[in-house]
């Protein structure tokens, strides 16, 4: 298993946030995380990757083996982790360039990387744009694409995508999707997979662009369901996730 | 300037002599001693001072090999030992006791827009000048028409332990000119206590452009006081940025523009960090006196330690149809140190524009976790997120001098 999150309990400010939360990513795999507002799934992306305001009040997360529980966040990323945040901060003074050089390992001093360069070509950002300070007074696209911009410097092994369709035009859904895909190792043969992912959605859209192998619905802070990413999105589309209420209750 | 208002100058810094500043503490000018003027030989080429005095002066922007200079002045202590005035034919620099002998007009620069009784350290400069016969100090000129994008640079050294080193500048952009400065203040590295009052005074004539970008390194036990007054006429741009990074015990300045001119246009931008117990009290002041006069303002200060950083700022609208903003950006990263700000407006007449804002507060959290999740350590994050408040976007200068402006302020901020 990459990741393996076993029995996790988690306050936040003193109040119960994560109940019990079980959950197992297997190498090359994508997950889908879905529940309404408030259920709790930003919270559990926020505390795999080790922020720390989350207090983990029980259990462990393993990643590639390792027990990580203890661990500060820029060490988990070291290990191979990442995120692309829904509304990340915007840092006046640190410019996307520095972070794309942080992130791919390059020297302060040197030009951006060319593959970097090509790659936020292909994500339509134009060079003169990679000096602009992070996310300050950027477009809803252009957040989302500058943070998976930033995924593909890294290049993680375990990806964490919180919303990453929300507030972008269809045309762009596409773009990101493919590059998310690339992040997934979805271009190559399922056997072959190293690369994986977990990713929250709402409303699933995205999931028309990006395939998924698993999908766990979390309701109240607790893992309610867990299956068919299709399957489960079909009954959410027809019940709501009251239905998912209901078979958490008889589970 | 006639024999009677130099008597004045005399009399008004007698009655000042110990007059307490309005702001900042007191201190006691007698603690310090006085150099002789010009004790020291002069040199031929800054090639030839002490490879530890260069590295002193590169670090507050001051290249000894004058590359991308129109001219240079270094004082160190209370002699002008190296003046060079033949780069550029649009710009005169010299000491000012020389320009007073060349031109007897420079006289009437004298004095003007800062005042020999504003207090004991405007009064102490005035009184050495009439003790020794003698002033310290440089004289810049930009003649008329003409626009030297290289700028000049001028430099106040410290050298001797426990003096109080004294200077007395006057700078003139002529009609239609444009003229650039770099200076930089320094102390020697053994240099432990000593005092420095700068007084400058700049005109700037219609039509004209003076960008004065100063960088302070002084000693943890230096007290500083500089004094300066800038008089705009019609349609001048006058553009102050102002860097200290490094400890120091006290400095503490309030530069004034007076918007004088209609369309004068006066911008103040500065940078302060506070180490150590450094207590820095940096204002800008700018009165915006004639119709379409516009003045602004613009600060970041982070205090660290047990630093205590006063941010100032004040504009002052008299007539109607002018503009203003200050904006006071702080950032107090210990609980030791503080910061106090204070933003003052004051309008004075109907139909102008003023406006504020100001805001001081720690590192957000959500942008170090931002960072951290990116594989940046946390102490690495706050240092980046400190450089990058405090790395402003300087604007009005000439591309060739943003460049090294920029460079300046990184080199500033490498030890934050």
């Amino acid at each position: 298993m990459l990741l393996e999150i076993e029995n996790l309990g988690v306050e936040v400010a003193g109040k119960r946030v994560l109940k019990d939360i079980n959950l197992s990513i297997a190498e090359g795999e994508t997950h889908v995380l879905l529940g309404p507002n408030g259920a709790g799934k930003s919270t559990l992306f926020l505390t795999i990757l080790g922020f720390p305001q989350y207090d983990i009040v029980q259990g462990s997360i393993k990643f590639k083996g390792q027990d990580i529980t203890k661990l500060s966040t820029a060490e988990r990323v070291q290990l191979g982790i990442g995120v692309s945040f829904q509304t990340p901060p915007a840092i006046r003074g640190v410019s996307v360039r520095d972070l794309l050089k942080i992130e791919s390992h390059q020297d302060m001093d040197e030009d951006l990387n060319p593959r970097m360069k090509e790659l936020a070509e292909q994500l339509k950002f134009s060079d003169e744009f990679l000096d602009r300070d992070v996310n300050l007074g950027f477009s809803g696209g252009e957040v989302k694409r500058s943070e998976i911009l930033q995924l593909l410097a890294q290049m993680p092994d375990f990806t964490m995508f919180d919303e990453p369709d929300s507030g972008v035009d269809i045309e762009n859904v596409e773009l990101l999707a493919s590059e998310i895909g690339t992040l997934l190792d979805k271009d190559k043969p399922q056997g072959s997979r190293k690369r994986s992912g977990l990713l929250i959605t709402h409303l699933g859209y995205i999931l028309n662009f990006v395939s998924a192998d698993k999908a766990h619905v979390l309701i109240d802070g607790v893992i309610s369901c867990s299956g068919n990413p299709t399957e489960i999105l079909e009954d959410i589309r027809k019940n709501g996730f009251n239905g998912c209420v209901e078979c958490a209750q008889c589970l | 300037m006639d024999v009677l208002s130099v008597r004045n100058v005399y009399e008004d810094a007698e009655r000042a002599k110990d007059k307490k500043a309005a702001i900042g503490a007191d201190v006691t000018i007698e603690n310090f001693t006085d150099e002789t003027v010009n004790a020291l030989d002069m040199i031929d080429d800054l090639d030839d001072l002490s490879n530890q005095t260069k590295k002193d002066l590169l670090k507050v922007g001051v290249d000894t090999e004058e590359n991308n200079r129109s001219g240079s002045f270094l004082q160190v202590d209370q002699s002008n030992i190296f003046t060079n005035n033949a780069i550029s034919d649009s710009i005169e620099v010299m000491n000012i006791g020389i320009a007073l002998e060349k031109y007897n007009w420079v006289e009437d620069y004298l004095w003007n827009v800062v005042k020999p009784d504003a207090d004991k350290y405007t009064a102490k400069t005035a009184l050495r000048e009439k003790e020794d016969g003698v002033k310290s100090g440089y004289f810049v000129r930009s003649l008329p028409g003409t626009k030297e994008v290289m700028p000049v640079q001028a430099c106040m050294f410290i050298s001797d332990a426990d003096i109080m080193q004294t200077a007395h500048n006057v700078i003139i952009a002529e009609e239609n000119s444009e003229l650039h400065l770099i200076t930089g203040c320094a102390t020697g590295d053994d240099i432990s206590s000593a005092m420095h009052v700068g007084v400058s005074e700049m005109y700037l004539k219609p039509g004209s452009k003076i960008t004065f970008t100063m960088v302070h390194n002084w000693a943890e036990e230096v007290e500083v006081r500089p004094r300066t007054g800038v008089n705009l006429a019609d349609n001048a741009t006058y553009i102050n940025n102002y860097i200290l990074t490094s400890p120091v015990s006290t400095i503490q300045s309030f530069p004034t523009a007076y918007c004088n001119g209609e369309n004068s246009r006066a911008i103040f931008q500065s940078i302060q960090g506070g180490k150590k117990d450094s207590i820095i009290d940096v204002g800008s002041r700018v009165l915006l006196n004639a119709k379409g006069a516009k003045g602004e303002v613009i600060s970041r200060a982070v205090a660290q330690d047990e630093s205590q950083i006063y941010a100032r700022g004040h504009l002052a609208g008299t007539v109607p149809e002018v503009k203003g903003h200050l904006e006071c950006h702080g950032l107090v990263l210990s609980d030791d140190s503080f910061i106090y700000a204070v933003p003052e407006l004051e309008a004075s007449s109907a139909n102008l524009e003023m406006s504020h804002e100001a805001a001081v507060g720690k590192i957000s959290e959500d942008e170090i976790n931002y960072l951290t999740s990116r594989g940046i350590s946390e102490e690495d994050a706050e240092s980046m997120i400190v450089r990058g408040f405090l790395n402003m976007d300087i604007t009005g200068l000439p591309d060739e001098l943003a460049q090294q402006t920029q460079n300046m302020i990184d080199m500033s901020l490498d030890g934050m």
